[in-house]
């Protein structure tokens, strides 16, 4: 990868942040969060995206992000109010500036009509197009050649304060240096101090050399930030404050003034006038004046924070400068520090990340780097039983050395294993925030109202387990707007409010992930279902189901409510797929529904793919693991318990009649089932809570392995879910439950010996 | 592997000669990852008779072919003298289980033949080409298709 390449990857990985703080600060706006703060957000994203555009070619992107821009402009400077009207369309122009990106990532330019009808759409909130011409008018061959020279920039506002940079901005400085030149009265001296790169490089400070100053009088400090570039150009080594001091009082001379800089003149632009050349007693000039920067202000904000060497009144710093990497001394570092306790009292004020909210220091790491890190974790996991097995075996006494060294180990390892396994762990939010734009673009194509709710975003899976949520949800989220929701007339007409409300949450429970998707819709319409999985032969005509099962029938192959084959439904999609899509990734999907209420979907998901709790049982000679999170529980078959239905055998176990599978069978290890009552029975539970027992020789214990991919060099192995590396070195293989319970299931037997169970 | 010598005629392939029985074969060197001892493999359910089983190579699930019963050779059960050839062919690593690795050879292009047109033969599937020298015959034979189809399940 070229350095060029690598940093695109980065660009664009910026992007999606970008997006996503758009997407965040428009969901606010839209809920009436209008605030200078949130609008500043939307718009600094919009800009950093069509900055990193710019550099990179894209200029059908920075021509979409200079008109998006220009409206939020409006809105920021409260010319355009972020009403009914303008909020839609800033979602679908957010919606297409995502899409943009993704078309310049792959190397294309994206819809471009699509762009051109927003294009116009956008410059009618603000009255049509700046400038005399629309952006949208612009023939593709003439804008082949646009550079970002051709758009006027608009300068952001950044929340300086926020940044430790004292507040408000300073651009005024010249013009009030200017206007106070002609007072009669001004200051005894005047000091422009422009610190460049080299004075920070030898090791000087403007904040000492000013604070040195300020103890040689009343001193008003203002600090011109105007050559400040945007967050993304700084360079952190660069110099680009300069100072304007005015500076009253008995002792402050010409020449105390100048030995203060003696070191430091010939690595500023120094300007020192002292009026007319003498030093009168003057009036104290107010640290207020002129509404400018005064660092006084920020000095007053910061007390209590700064042991102030010279606590007197008189006494001004200017802040610290923007070198972090070269504060030499101790008093630089405090009103950083200072300042950093500000921004959380201005929390609200300060919203975007990397500018205010310093404290998360995030690294980004290849994920290939850390899945290294895991596999390596997994081996030492792996060594330490093994360890610890022949340890055991050597029967050395619980008290000694080595067997309390090895308890150490394994606590070392397990925490080990958690901790790089929270490297992976990411908070749901990142899928869920891609939903709100699914619901709108499925609320429009239905011509459904949906309020859209999402809880516990931030709640944390790993990494792989987000990652594949989101094709689950987002079929989930369309049927639930699409076949879900009524519309909005018959709402009214049922006494709901017109606007449908969908829920999506996320929440932990006993160490799994629980995913919910609701809707108050009309539930699942069951005699429909029922007949629609008659007609489709699914199953028997005479088929006597409950409730529950009824709804359970929507997720089987081949089954699709949908009469019409909307835009929205009917890709070849349904909730058969959805189901086993998340069946592999060690999850349970079931339903409830209500009649005129509502559905539910809950997924429940292991919170890794990269360990699981597993109970290890022998069969045959081979070692053998059970999800826990599937075992019910275990017992030993009492005679009697054992039924034959058919071909097929059964259990009685609390009350319940459950099929009886030997596993050693099931899995081609033998050819007779064992008897039961000389063998263990593990309970599990498949989904659609079908309960099944599983037939074992023996049970050796339950631990936590390191799953790993049998696919990977071989290929899927009907029964077996995965692999992973026992205590004695040996390759463990972990049943896949619900393949081996479903195997009675097949020829579309799908009710018939749990119809007798449940009976 | 102690007596394993290094015999060069001319530039050519580097290959690893092992032997499966009586017959001798070799695989291009540049598919062979490493050459290690047998280790007893886990049983894979519903396998093809000459999958031996997967073993645990540093962390990785690995397959091991039998190659006497992938060729359709009389079959013996592997024992600790036999070797594990691991190879990786195409995305996928896997180990060949043969008696004895015999020999590293740099085989010069001309000295390879076509595979023998031999019918009802399960070997003709798995062998490229053929090498004859000095009194020897040499099977090369294509490691990618060792491995049973990836076939999806379901």
């Amino acid at each position: 990868m070229s350095a060029l390449d690598e940093i695109r990857v980065v660009f664009f990985q910026e992007c999606d942040d970008q997006l996503q703080e758009l997407e965040d600060g428009l969901t606010a706006m839209e809920g009436g969060e209008t605030d200078d703060d949130t609008v500043n957000r939307v718009f600094r994203a919009v800009h950093s995206i069509k900055g990193g555009a710019g550099a990179f070619d894209l200029h059908k992107l920075v021509k979409f992000a200079h008109t998006f821009e220009t409206v939020l402009d409006e809105v920021r400077s409260h010319r355009l109010a972020a009403d009914g009207t303008v909020m839609p369309v800033m979602l679908r122009s957010a919606d297409h500036l995502r899409d943009l990106v993704a078309a310049g990532r792959d190397g294309g330019d994206g819809d471009q009509e699509r762009s051109k009808e927003l294009i116009v759409e956008l410059e009618a909130l603000i009255g049509g197009p700046k400038g005399g011409h629309s952006a949208a008018d612009d023939d593709d061959e003439g804008d082949g050649g646009l550079s970002l020279a051709d758009f006027e920039f608009t300068p952001i506002a950044m929340d300086w304060g926020a940044m430790g940079l004292g507040t408000g901005l300073g651009g005024g400085l010249g013009e009030d240096a200017a206007a106070s030149e002609g007072e009669e009265d001004g200051p005894a001296i005047r000091i422009s101090f422009r610190p460049r790169k080299d004075l920070y490089a030898k090791a000087n400070e403007a904040a000492v050399l000013l604070r040195e100053v300020a103890a040689l009088g009343k001193a008003t400090v203002r600090c011109d930030i105007s050559d400040v570039p945007l967050l993304d150009a700084i360079d952190p080594e660069g110099a680009y404050l300069a100072f304007e001091v005015e500076l009253d009082g008995e002792n402050a001379t010409e020449a105390k003034v100048r030995e203060i800089f003696e070191f430091a003149e010939w690595d500023c632009d120094l300007e020192i006038k002292a009026r007319g050349g003498s030093v009168p007693d003057f009036g104290a000039i107010g640290g207020d004046d002129a509404g400018g920067l005064s660092v006084a202000d920020l000095l007053a904000r910061l007390q209590g924070e700064i042991a102030t060497e010279a606590p007197s009144e008189s006494t001004d710093s200017a802040e610290g400068s923007p070198l972090p990497s070269l504060k030499p001394a101790p008093e630089t570092s405090e009103p950083a520090k200072a300042e950093g306790k500000d921004d959380k009292d201005d929390k609200g004020k300060a919203g975007s990340k990397g500018e205010a909210e310093a404290p998360a220091v995030v690294i980004r790491v290849e994920l290939h780097r850390v899945d290294k890190l895991i596999d390596l974790v997994g081996e030492l996991v792996t060594t330490q039983t093994m360890l610890a097995q022949k340890v055991e075996e050597a029967g050395l006494p619980t008290g000694s050395e080595v067997v309390s060294s090895i308890e150490e180990l394994d606590r070392l390892t397990r925490t080990l294993q958690d901790s790089v396994m929270a490297v992976r762990a990411q908070p749901v939010k990142s899928v869920f925030q891609r939903m709100p734009r699914l619901v709108r673009e499925t609320a429009s194509a239905t011509g459904k109202k949906v309020n859209f709710v999402t809880h516990g975003e931030n709640t944390e899976v790993d990494k792989t387990v987000v990652e594949r949520l989101s094709d689950p949800l987002t079929h989930m989220i369309r049927n639930a707007i699409d076949h879900g929701l009524e519309k909005p007339d018959d709402r009214v007409a049922k006494g709901k409010p017109a606007e449908g409300t969908v829920t999506l949450s996320a929440a932990h429970r006993s160490g799994r992930i629980i995913i919910e998707i609701s809707d108050d819709g009309g539930g699942i319409n069951r005699p429909k279902v029922k007949q629609i999985a008659i007609d489709k032969g699914l199953i028997p005509a005479d088929a006597v189901l409950s409730d529950e099962e009824t709804d359970q029938l929507v997720m089987l192959p081949g089954f699709s409510t949908a009469t019409t084959v909307s835009a929205i439904s009917g890709r070849g999609v349904g909730m058969d797929v959805v189901k086993s899509s998340i069946e592999a990734l060690g999850g349970r999907l079931s339903i409830s529904s209500r009649p005129g209420l509502g559905s539910a979907f809950t997924m429940s998901l292991p919170l890794t793919l990269a360990v699981l709790e597993g109970m290890i049982v022998r069969v045959e000679e081979e070692t053998l693991v059970i999800p826990l999170s599937t075992i019910v529980f275990t017992f030993r078959p009492q005679p009697g318990d054992v039924q034959y239905v058919g071909q097929g055998r059964t259990v009685h176990v609390r009350d319940q009649i459950v099929p009886l599978i030997d596993v050693g069978v099931a899995l081609g290890y033998r050819k007779d089932p064992v008897d039961p009552l000389t063998s263990v029975a593990v309970l599990v539970d498949c989904d659609n809570n079908r309960r099944v027992a599983l037939l074992v020789d023996d049970i050796r214990g339950q631990r936590q392995v390191v799953i790993k991919s049998l696919e990977k060099n071989y290929r899927p192995v009907h029964g077996i879910s995965a692999a992973t590396i026992s205590g004695e070195g040996r390759v463990a293989l972990i049943v896949d439950v619900e393949a081996i319970a479903g195997d009675r299931t097949l020829d579309n037997f799908i009710f018939g010996i749990d119809n007798v169970a449940a009976e | 592997m102690s007596n394993t010598a290094r015999k060069s005629i001319g530039y050519g392939v580097e290959m690893v000669a092992f032997r499966v029985g009586p017959q001798e074969f070799c695989v291009d060197i540049k598919a062979v990852r490493e050459i290690r001892g047998w280790t007893p493999a886990t049983t894979l359910p519903h396998a093809p008779h000459y999958i031996l089983g997967v073993i645990n190579l540093r962390g990785t699930v690995l397959p091991v072919v039998n190659l006497a019963a992938r060729l359709g050779l009389p079959l013996e059960d592997p024992t600790p003298r036999h070797v594990i050839i691991v190879v990786q062919a195409e995305d996928q690593t896997f180990g060949l289980l043969v008696d004895a690795v015999s020999d590293i050879l740099s085989i010069s292009p001309e000295l390879m033949q076509g595979a023998p047109d031999l019918a009802q033969d399960s070997a003709k599937a798995f062998v490229s080409s053929v090498i004859a020298m000095e009194e020897r015959m040499i099977a090369r034979i294509m490691p990618e298709r060792m491995l049973p189809e990836r076939l999806r399940l379901n």
